[in-house]
């Protein structure tokens, strides 16, 4: 099974609030909030690191939950986001210019 | 508002979030609108690196939603700098721009950067009237070519119409020329006075008949009846209410670092270049008392048979005297809206009715 490589869609706006994060799409000003799994997706979505890694360091680290389980339903939650225009996904790396900050804000 | 949009306003106001910042990048402008309440000189605008320094500590204070104005945005140099630099901290930038400096190029790199829209001031379709008001002959072309620049490239373009005596015929034709567009387009009747407290600009607001017909106009309002229907009285829900979000979760940074509630509201709460942004909005003395203010405050609102509907604006009426008090402009409103007279406007024609008128003396007259 090929990799898959997700990225954080530099056209979207993007704050944590009171430990929650709101991201506004840039396709259309959709404004959307994300759960934990997704806020940890989010900011894990560098473009470099594969989702079975972010999975296996970030999500199963945080959650009692089985790793192929896990990377299923990333897998499904990454190709929503990217639906919406929230993620960018590849099975190839996805070089991120003028990236916007996932962590900190 | 989104509902959405709402719920996240609420908990930034519980949190104490300014989620909602105005920061005018320079008060400088190539147009020289009849009814602008803004000094044009350069007074000491802050550098691209002090804007640059004050976007992280307002991306760290989160704000959320930040809209770029002026003067005129494009008349800086650095301009797409402090924009990259304010994508690149996940703001939602909105811009506000009389948009006759944006060619291709322009509307491409805005694009680019992801701005969620652009308001652009049209006050006419009709060339005469429009560049009469910007003092600059040409002025509604090249904003028109703007548009449609922006546009191809995929942009929300809002159109904003400021209504005053110039251009009071004209609302209609420039919301045609926004649909032809393909843009939002927004009217105001509200004319702001100058920010040194000078209200000379207030003559060229519309009077009441004009109002009037355009509270009555269904294209603008929609239901008539409903929107110029006499309010219900306030509940004790409204008394406990703010007034407006100013100070709360929004707040205004001039092209000189002071920091005040509102764009409309010209209290200085604190400057950037002193102090920490964050600093500013959560210890300002004055920003707290703005913050403190609930409607059951307001001295002579809480009498009026408008108070649950009225669009009262703190900062017109801090401009007039009290920021607890009525905004004259917004009881012009309600009073072309419903017909009623706020309590203001009884309380000031009552006043009136009590001058005696003196006369001189004759004696007296003759020695002046």
């Amino acid at each position: 099974m090929s990799r898959l490589f997700v990225a954080r869609n530099p056209r979207v706006a993007a704050r944590s609030l009171g430990g929650e994060v709101m991201i506004m799409s840039g396709r259309d000003s959709t404004l959307f909030t994300l759960n934990r799994t997704a806020t940890i997706l989010w900011q894990a979505a560098d473009g470099c690191t594969p989702l079975d890694k972010i999975v296996q360091e970030r999500i199963c680290a945080e959650f009692d939950v089985e790793p192929a389980v896990a990377l299923q339903d990333a897998e499904t939650l990454a190709r929503e986001l990217a639906g919406h225009e929230i993620l960018q996904i590849s099975e190839e790396p996805i070089p991120q210019r003028n990236a916007p900050a996932g962590e900190s804000r | 508002m989104s509902g959405l949009l709402e719920e996240m306003t609420a908990k930034a106001q519980r949190l104490n979030v300014p989620l909602n910042v105005q920061l005018d990048l320079t008060y400088r402008c190539n147009e020289r609108c009849v009814h602008c309440y803004l000094d044009h000189d350069d007074h000491g605008e802050m550098t691209t690196a002090e804007i640059k320094r004050l976007l992280d500590e307002m991306a760290d204070a989160g704000v959320f939603i930040l809209t770029l104005s002026g003067g005129e945005i494009f008349v800086r140099k650095d301009f797409f700098e402090i924009l990259e630099h304010a994508r690149r901290l996940t703001f939602c930038v909105r811009l506000k721009t009389n948009a006759i400096l944006i060619r291709e190029r322009e509307a491409a790199r805005i694009r680019d950067l992801g701005v969620e829209s652009v308001q652009i001031s049209i006050y006419s379709h009709r060339p005469e009237v429009h560049d009469a008001i910007t003092l600059v002959p040409g002025s509604l072309k090249r904003s028109l070519d703007a548009i449609r620049f922006l546009k191809s490239q995929g942009l929300r373009v809002i159109i904003a119409n400021v209504l005053m005596v110039q251009n009071m015929q004209d609302y209609a034709g420039v919301r045609a020329l926004a649909t032809e567009l393909g843009v939002d387009c927004t009217l105001d009747p509200t004319i702001t006075p100058m920010m040194d407290g000078n209200r000379s600009t207030l003559s060229l607001g519309v009077d009441h008949n004009s109002l009037r017909q355009v509270f009555r106009d269904p294209s603008l309002v929609g239901d008539v009846d409903e929107f110029c229907a006499i309010p219900a009285k306030a509940d004790d829900g409204t008394l406990e209410s703010l007034p407006c979000s100013a100070g709360h979760t929004a707040c205004y940074v001039s092209p000189y670092g002071d920091v005040y509630p509102c764009v409309q509201f010209p209290l200085p709460t604190g400057n950037v270049r002193r102090q920490r942004f964050v600093d500013i909005w959560r210890h300002s003395e004055k920003m707290n008392e703005v913050r403190s203010i609930r409607m059951s405050d307001l001295t002579t609102c809480t009498q009026c048979t408008h108070f649950s509907s009225c669009t009262r604006c703190p900062g017109l009426a801090f401009m007039e005297g009290n920021m607890r008090g009525p905004s004259s402009q917004d009881c012009e409103k309600s009073f072309a809206r419903t017909g009623v007279l706020s309590a203001n406007m009884l309380s000031k024609r009552r006043a009136g009715a009590n001058l005696v008128q003196i006369q001189a003396l004759p004696g007296l007259a003759a020695t002046a």
